[in-house]
């Protein structure tokens, strides 16, 4: 059962830019379905599909089973607390566990590092990478670029820069494979205690300044600061780097075009973006919400086997598209 | 105890400036006669070794053989028939075992385990300090006295350069060395690999080359001051050479040791999260890779070891970050260096000698190292041609978390002979 993408998403780094155009166009037919006022087509009925999530999250969680559940999968979600794994049990042995119910599908979320490829390498299911550590979250750069190709229509030669902790973020790293996948230019700013000694071979460009960035920028895709960073010294603290590094609206005024404001969530307004940005004409965090759940529904289709091609009619509801493909 | 004679191989002693093909005879566990065409005196076991190197056992100066503590990994008879099987006559062993080698009881257990063995000879390492806690100093005589040959704090790295000043001049008395695990504990802390451009995509917490040089520099000013003799383990980076010659070239009593997976293996093999490329210190760049061996080539590197350091299946089975350092080497160390070293021509054979063989006994005052009539009869025979592949399934140490598992080697360990008693030949543990 392996489709177009292969058997697992584990992250753009292994994607080509078709694969990755794939997903994204994929997706715009399951857009709509959203829009419905019956949210459901048949597509992978039948499919079990567990949400393993090791690691808090409300936002892909719940995206991810609207996803599955807007594609008639049957979901089952697995947190880590109130588990076999908060008895000591080895992800290994978790998912072997839940495979040998008879599943089809794995998300997860983890917070080490290359957890999402361990699990694949060691069950039959398909596996999606819902954030990995500090390595990848395709599912959240997806949607990012989604956003970014709804306003842009291409990513050809845009110039795109991702603000604030690149060092420990996940959804950076995937946002700088996929967009220079699609021919974007990528810069990152931030403090340089949160940002990759060898940022510089990352074919990236590096901003210390943020006036700088927005200067350059078409559009900024806003990381949140956690809160922990201060707490483990790599920054002094939220309000010094609300005065450094914050996207105010003083700041944006002063760019020399409209700059389009994305950010993954969950925010944490005054520090890494002002309020009235985030509320602003430009800001599109919302819309990369609503993307969210096209590009998770257009993942896991794509991962079931389903044929591209066929989308526009699995949304029209015979779902034979992923029956033929499993024959 | 039959006199043995190795017959027809090729002799090589680089102490002695010995290489040449000849008999080499062996009769109450010493070194009777070298050279030449010897017949078959004394009714002898004959050894054929046509096309095969007789060279002094090769000690290795760094394992773990995690007895006391942790015997289900690896015990101190199974290390010691796998480092026979290595072409090893003599190992040290690390002292951090459960509970800590920091005394002259725990020394003494480690060495009746191993006149139990009866195989490579095994030397403790006593700790630095108590528990290796970095606080208090252990009792570096008594241990001495038990049959400690060095001391280490290795695995939990001396961080106050007041304790490592004070085991450097303590340690003079008993004129044994203290080797450091160089790592600064707050640059390296939490690392999981080499900080760089890998650990950035992976999303892996790195661990900077300057953790090491930093305390590199440290352990080879201390010496200076001191006067005594600091050995650096498992150097890692270009910039600990550029140190440690610095350090040479002023005279310093400083000493160094290379593994065999930093002169062949870089970065690049932990993409794809493989546990089994997980060590400390980390796998470094090809930049590295090159500056080692070509210390190792040039003597700014004295000796090469194997921090064979086995751990349990599950113990690796897991997340990277998660996952133990460490893998186990007594069973390739030779193949990985002539495969990465020898093969090319950049390394003779008799360098590869000088540093797993004559090096080691010299510098940690043991006996061995070298091919002499009256010496002790520890030696290894190796086939320099034997081509293999390695399947950990085999090994004859309990740990199998190497990252050469099914890789080509070249070279191998044809017999050992541990005071002239045949401990392994070519495939069968005697």
């Amino acid at each position: 059962m392996t489709g177009a993408l292969g058997k697992d998403l584990l992250g753009l780094e292994s994607l080509t830019g078709d694969q990755i155009r794939l997903i994204l166009d994929t997706a715009e037919p399951f857009k709509e379905i959203s829009e419905r006022a019956i949210k459901k087509v048949p597509a992978l009925r039948g499919s079990t599909i567990v949400n393993l999530f090791f690691e808090n999250s409300t936002r892909t969680r719940i995206s991810f089973e609207f996803a599955e559940k807007r594609l008639s999968a049957d979901t089952v979600n697995v947190s880590s607390s109130g588990s076999s794994v908060s008895k000591g049990e080895t992800l290994v042995d978790t998912a072997r566990n839940l495979e040998a119910m008879r599943i089809d599908m794995v998300v997860i979320r983890h917070s080490a590092s290359g957890a999402a490829q361990f699990l694949a390498e060691r069950i039959e299911s398909n596996v999606i990478n819902a954030g990995d550590g500090t390595h990848e979250h395709p599912t959240q750069g997806l949607l990012d670029i989604l956003t970014l190709r709804d306003n842009f229509g291409s990513l050809e030669g845009r110039r795109v820069c991702i603000c604030g902790d690149i060092l420990h973020s996940r959804v950076a790293r995937s946002n700088i494979w996929g967009l220079t996948k699609l021919g974007a230019e990528v810069a990152v700013c931030g403090p340089r205690s949160l940002m990759p000694s060898a940022i510089d071979e990352f074919g990236v460009k590096v901003f210390d300044r943020i006036e700088d960035a927005i200067e350059w920028a078409e559009a900024l895709n806003v990381l949140r600061l956690q809160l922990e960073r201060m707490t483990s010294g790599y920054i002094p603290s939220s309000r010094e780097y609300n005065r450094v590094f914050g996207i105010t609206r003083e700041r944006l005024d002063r760019a020399p075009r409209d700059v389009l404001i994305l950010h993954p969530g969950p925010m944490n307004r005054g520090v890494e973006i002002d309020s009235d940005v985030a509320d602003g004409p430009h800001s599109v965090i919302l819309d990369q919400v609503t993307n969210g759940v096209a590009v998770r529904m257009a993942v896991l289709y794509l991962l079931a086997g389903g044929k591209p091609e066929l989308a526009e009619a699995a949304k029209g509801g015979s779902g034979r598209g992923r029956e033929e493909d499993r024959s | 105890m039959k006199p043995i004679l190795l017959r027809g191989g090729r002799l090589i002693d680089p102490s002695r400036g010995i290489d040449e093909k000849g008999d080499l005879l062996i009769a109450r566990g010493i070194v009777e006669s070298v050279g030449g065409k010897l017949g078959n005196p004394d009714d002898a076991d004959v050894i054929d070794c046509a096309g095969l190197i007789v060279s002094p056992g090769f000690i290795d100066v760094h394992c773990h053989l995690r007895e006391p503590g942790r015997e289900d990994v690896e015990t101190v008879a199974t290390g010691a028939r796998a480092a026979a099987a290595g072409g090893f006559t003599a190992v040290c062993a690390m002292p951090n075992t459960e509970p800590v080698t920091d005394n002259q009881a725990a020394v003494g257990f480690i060495v009746r385990q191993a006149q139990r063995a009866a195989a490579a000879r095994v030397y403790p390492i006593g700790a630095i300090s108590v528990g290796q806690a970095g606080k208090v100093l252990a009792e570096f005589g008594e241990m001495v006295g038990a049959g400690a040959v060095a001391v280490s704090d290795d695995g939990r790295p001396v961080a106050s350069a007041q304790l490592m000043r004070t085991a450097l001049e303590y340690a003079r008395t008993f004129r044994i060395p203290v080797i450091d695990h160089c790592e600064e504990p707050t640059l390296a802390a939490g690392g999981a690999m080499n900080e760089g451009i890998v650990s950035a995509e992976l999303g892996l917490k790195g661990i900077p080359a300057e953790a090491e040089e930093i305390m590199v520099i440290r352990d080879i000013l201390l010496a200076r001051l001191t006067g005594g003799h600091v050995h650096l383990a498992h150097m890692s980076t270009r910039g600990s050479v550029e140190l440690i010659r610095w350090g040479k070239e002023r005279g310093i009593n400083v000493t160094a040791e290379v593994c065999p997976h930093h002169l062949s293996l870089t970065e690049e093999s932990v993409r794809g999260y493989d546990t089994d490329a997980k060590m400390n210190p980390p796998l470094r760049t090809a930049a590295d890779v090159e500056a080692l061996q070509e210390a190792v080539k040039d003597g700014t590197i004295d000796l090469i070891a194997t921090d064979h350091a086995p751990h349990h299946y599950d113990e690796k089975e897991r997340e990277f970050a998660d996952a133990p350092n460490g893998i186990v080497g007594l069973e390739t160390a030779l193949s990985v260096v002539v495969t990465n070293l020898v093969k090319d021509g950049s390394l003779g054979y008799s360098d590869l000698i000088e540093r797993m063989a004559c090096a080691p006994a010299r510098i940690f005052n043991l006996p061995g190292g070298r091919l002499e009539k009256g010496s002790v009869a520890d030696i290894t025979v190796f086939d320099p041609k034997a081509e293999w592949v390695v399947e950990p399934s085999k090994f004859l140490s309990k740990g199998r978390n190497t990252p050469y598992a099914g890789m080509a080697l070249t070279g191998r360990a044809a017999c050992t002979i541990v005071a002239g008693l045949v401990v392994y030949r070519s495939g069968v543990s005697a």
